[in-house]
């Protein structure tokens, strides 16, 4: 019933709390929280609450990219933050949204890998970027690819003594050369949609993901949710994601 | 534990962050975190961070597991990759595995599962950022958690930990401590019958040290009990 | 800062077992009453006892609760009733007529998904049976439902109904509220009888809330 009730609000562009339909909800970043990290950042949208920990370490490159550092990010769907998630392996959701981040980032060159080589085919810094769910009231990916660009601008390169990582003493920044902005439309009842909550999500019909660049380009895209999009539909989105993404870049 | 260093923990009666030898790191406290939760927390004991969410008493699944008599309680304490130096791989270790277990206990009778049959409360702590005492402080987290979830306790659970570096006895190890100390010792307890509930210790100490580390830590439990109850009493406004 | 009732903490000593009588949410150890719950101290001059501020609905018998069909069973339905337990709902407690169901496909009374202001007939360790045979249980058509936490349900009555009739007759809708904590809302101004309630709910413990609400309503 409560479907129903919120598919009317959303047919006529209301929504339960008031919000316009390309309204994101109050976002809050904080970086460097994690004294430990390399580089954090935790992003509230709404009640919706993810932190983000970027972790250097050494580690031998791909034999393909013999010169360049790696790159992986991971997600956890903690079940703390949603009493239906489970403990275990990340699920296809938490694999999903680890993709997704990990696409907007490396697809921009967002971060200089081949700056992270220490000796080629044999010694590269390696990033770890680590999604962690607080709580889960929708919007997850926009919340994590935030978070996660937040906290790679902050985050450093530690001093490297004799082959040794000296944690407290700071070589210099990591070389962050783009800052992808990742934004979720949803369509629903012939209506597009920001920043749906967990309830509203349930209800979507689609959803396209867009990470976008500060010179407007984009540098990836994900189509989730069961029901199809027109070729109208899937252009409109960018348009209206890319036009979305300067104000949500104003928060880094 | 049972790393070795020639630097010196202790300088003229100070640690290595001018605390006495008793003396706790700031506390930090708060409840009400996590929306989704039926009851959380944060809670720091200097640069050491735990979050606790509770959710139940709730439906167990599958029904097999049901108790006909009690609900069962559920306990699962994580470290978030990041909270750690060299990055921690994500999901159980054995070392997670265990203090998972040890929690429980921690936790588990100062609960009147009794109330609830055929239910199941689940306690996640997620460790967010890790220097020293993790799981003490873990089981503070999980203590407010489950009286913000208003689940039935017969007290709260107070835990610190203690030890003993450079032959002197300290309480609150923060991580340099905790690798270089000569023994660990972490204990939980509900303090209006002083009732001990989690006791662990490697490392070697005397009986008669045992016992001073002990009273101290009792001493010490008081002082987390009041901030608990003060946070507790600062959610509902007063 | 707003002035507040007596809260305690679980694990507080309220008083002494030979002088009062334990109520609600307290236990006995060593002659001395104290709190099981984070909650509210209520001394009555028999009588010691707390009122938890939060924590889930626990079933007693002639609640009335509202509650959501789940599932169609052969001879009743099963009933989520937003608590740890399911609750059952008897065929021969939901319908007046005498049904042969092997022979009927009973979901043309009550299908899943609906909703309904029923009755607590039974209770019995994790088993709990509703009956609808009470002139106040209905199907509860149309209309949002939301939920608050049971024990404030009082709180958001108010005393002889007045606090939830204030919220009806400002917001003009029809409110149903089930001692389960779960509140059925049909009418004109629902999203504004929706933040009344939610407002009651976070702030049940404070005196003076009934003029927050009387505000609140009448911008």
């Amino acid at each position: 019933m409560q479907i129903g009730y919120m598919y009317r609000l959303l047919e006529n562009e209301e929504r339960i709390d008031g919000r316009k339909m390309d309204e994101f909800r109050e976002i809050k970043v904080e970086t460097n929280l994690i004294e430990n990290a390399e580089g954090s950042a935790r992003v509230k949208l709404g009640k919706t609450d993810v932190i983000v920990g970027v972790k250097l370490g050494i580690g031998t490159p791909f034999s393909d990219m013999p010169n360049m550092g790696v790159l992986k990010t991971g997600a956890e769907f903690t079940p703390i933050a949603d009493p239906d998630f489970e403990s275990g392996p990340p699920g296809e959701n938490a694999t999903e949204l680890a993709r997704i981040v990990d696409r907007g980032i490396r697809e921009s060159d967002g971060i200089d890998l081949e700056k992270l080589c220490l000796k080629e085919k044999e010694k590269v810094w390696e990033v770890f970027i680590d999604v962690h769910i607080i709580n889960n009231d929708g919007n997850l990916i926009d919340a994590a690819a935030l978070a996660a660009v937040a906290a790679l601008k902050t985050a450093n390169i530690p001093k490297l003594e004799d082959d040794k990582i000296i944690r407290d003493k700071v070589e210099k920044k990591l070389p962050v050369l783009h800052e992808p902005i990742t934004v979720t439309i949803g369509k629903i009842a012939g209506k597009f949609i920001f920043d749906p909550n967990k309830e509203e999500e349930e209800v979507l019909d689609a959803k396209l993901i867009v990470a976008v660049m500060e010179d407007g380009k984009v540098c990836a895209m994900q189509k989730s949710g069961v029901h199809g999009l027109t070729e109208e539909d899937v252009e409109k989105m960018i348009d209206l994601a890319i036009k979305k993404s300067k104000g949500l870049r104003k928060l880094l | 534990m049972g790393m070795k260093t020639d630097e010196k923990l202790i300088v003229n009666g100070k640690r290595l962050d001018e605390r006495k030898p008793n003396e706790l790191r700031e506390i930090e406290m708060k409840v009400g975190v996590i929306p989704n939760a039926n009851g959380s927390a944060q809670v720091k004991f200097g640069k050491t961070v735990a979050i606790a969410g509770v959710y139940g008493p709730r439906t167990l699944f599958p029904k097999h597991r049901q108790k006909a008599d009690t609900a069962i309680i559920r306990c699962r304490y994580n470290m978030a990759p990041f909270s750690v130096d060299d990055r921690a791989s994500p999901g159980p270790s054995r070392r997670s595995t265990e203090i998972s277990k040890v929690t429980r206990l921690s936790l588990e009778p100062a609960l009147f599962l009794e109330d609830y049959p055929e239910t199941v409360v689940d306690v996640y702590i997620e460790i967010l950022q890790a220097d020293g005492s993790t799981r003490v402080t873990g089981i503070n987290a999980a203590s407010l958690a489950l009286a913000d979830a208003g689940v039935p306790m017969r007290d709260l659970v107070v835990a610190v930990s203690g030890g003993k570096i450079d032959d002197t006895i300290i309480l609150d190890l923060c991580g340099k401590e905790d690798n270089y100390s000569e023994a660990d010792m972490p204990i939980a307890f509900m303090p209006r019958k002083k009732i001990i509930t989690l006791f662990q210790m490697d490392g070697q100490l005397t009986p008669k040290e045992i016992k001073i580390i002990i009273k101290e830590q009792l001493k010490a439990g008081e002082k987390i009990y009041e901030k608990q109850k003060e946070v507790l009493n600062k959610k509902y406004g007063k | 800062m707003n002035e507040v009732r007596d809260i305690v903490v679980p694990g507080e000593v309220l008083g002494d077992a030979k002088e009062k009588r334990i109520g609600y949410g307290t236990f006995v150890e060593d002659g001395k009453i104290i709190s099981k719950f984070l909650g509210i101290k209520k001394d009555s001059n028999e009588y010691l006892s707390v009122v938890p501020l939060s924590g889930v609905y626990i079933p007693r018998m002639e609640d009335r609760i509202i509650g959501f069909i789940t599932d169609v069973e052969k001879a009743g339905w099963l009933v989520d009733i937003n608590s740890p337990w399911q609750a059952f709902l008897p065929l021969s407690e939901g319908v007046d007529e005498f049904i042969d169901f092997k022979r009927t496909d009973i979901s043309k009374f009550y299908d899943a998904g609906d909703v309904i202001y029923a009755q607590v007939a039974d209770t019995k360790r994790g088993d709990v049976q509703l009956t609808m045979r009470t002139p106040i249980a209905r199907k509860l058509k149309g209309g949002i439902t939301i939920k608050i936490t049971p024990s404030k349900v009082p709180r958001l009555i108010g005393k002889e109904g007045s606090m939830i009739n204030t919220v009806k007759e400002k917001t003009g809708t029809i409110i149903r509220v089930g001692q389960n904590g779960v509140v059925w809302i049909s009418g004109e101004k629902v999203e504004k009888a929706i933040k009344a309630i939610k407002m009651i709910d976070e702030k049940a413990h404070i005196i003076g809330l009934t003029d927050e609400i009387t505000k609140l309503l009448s911008d």
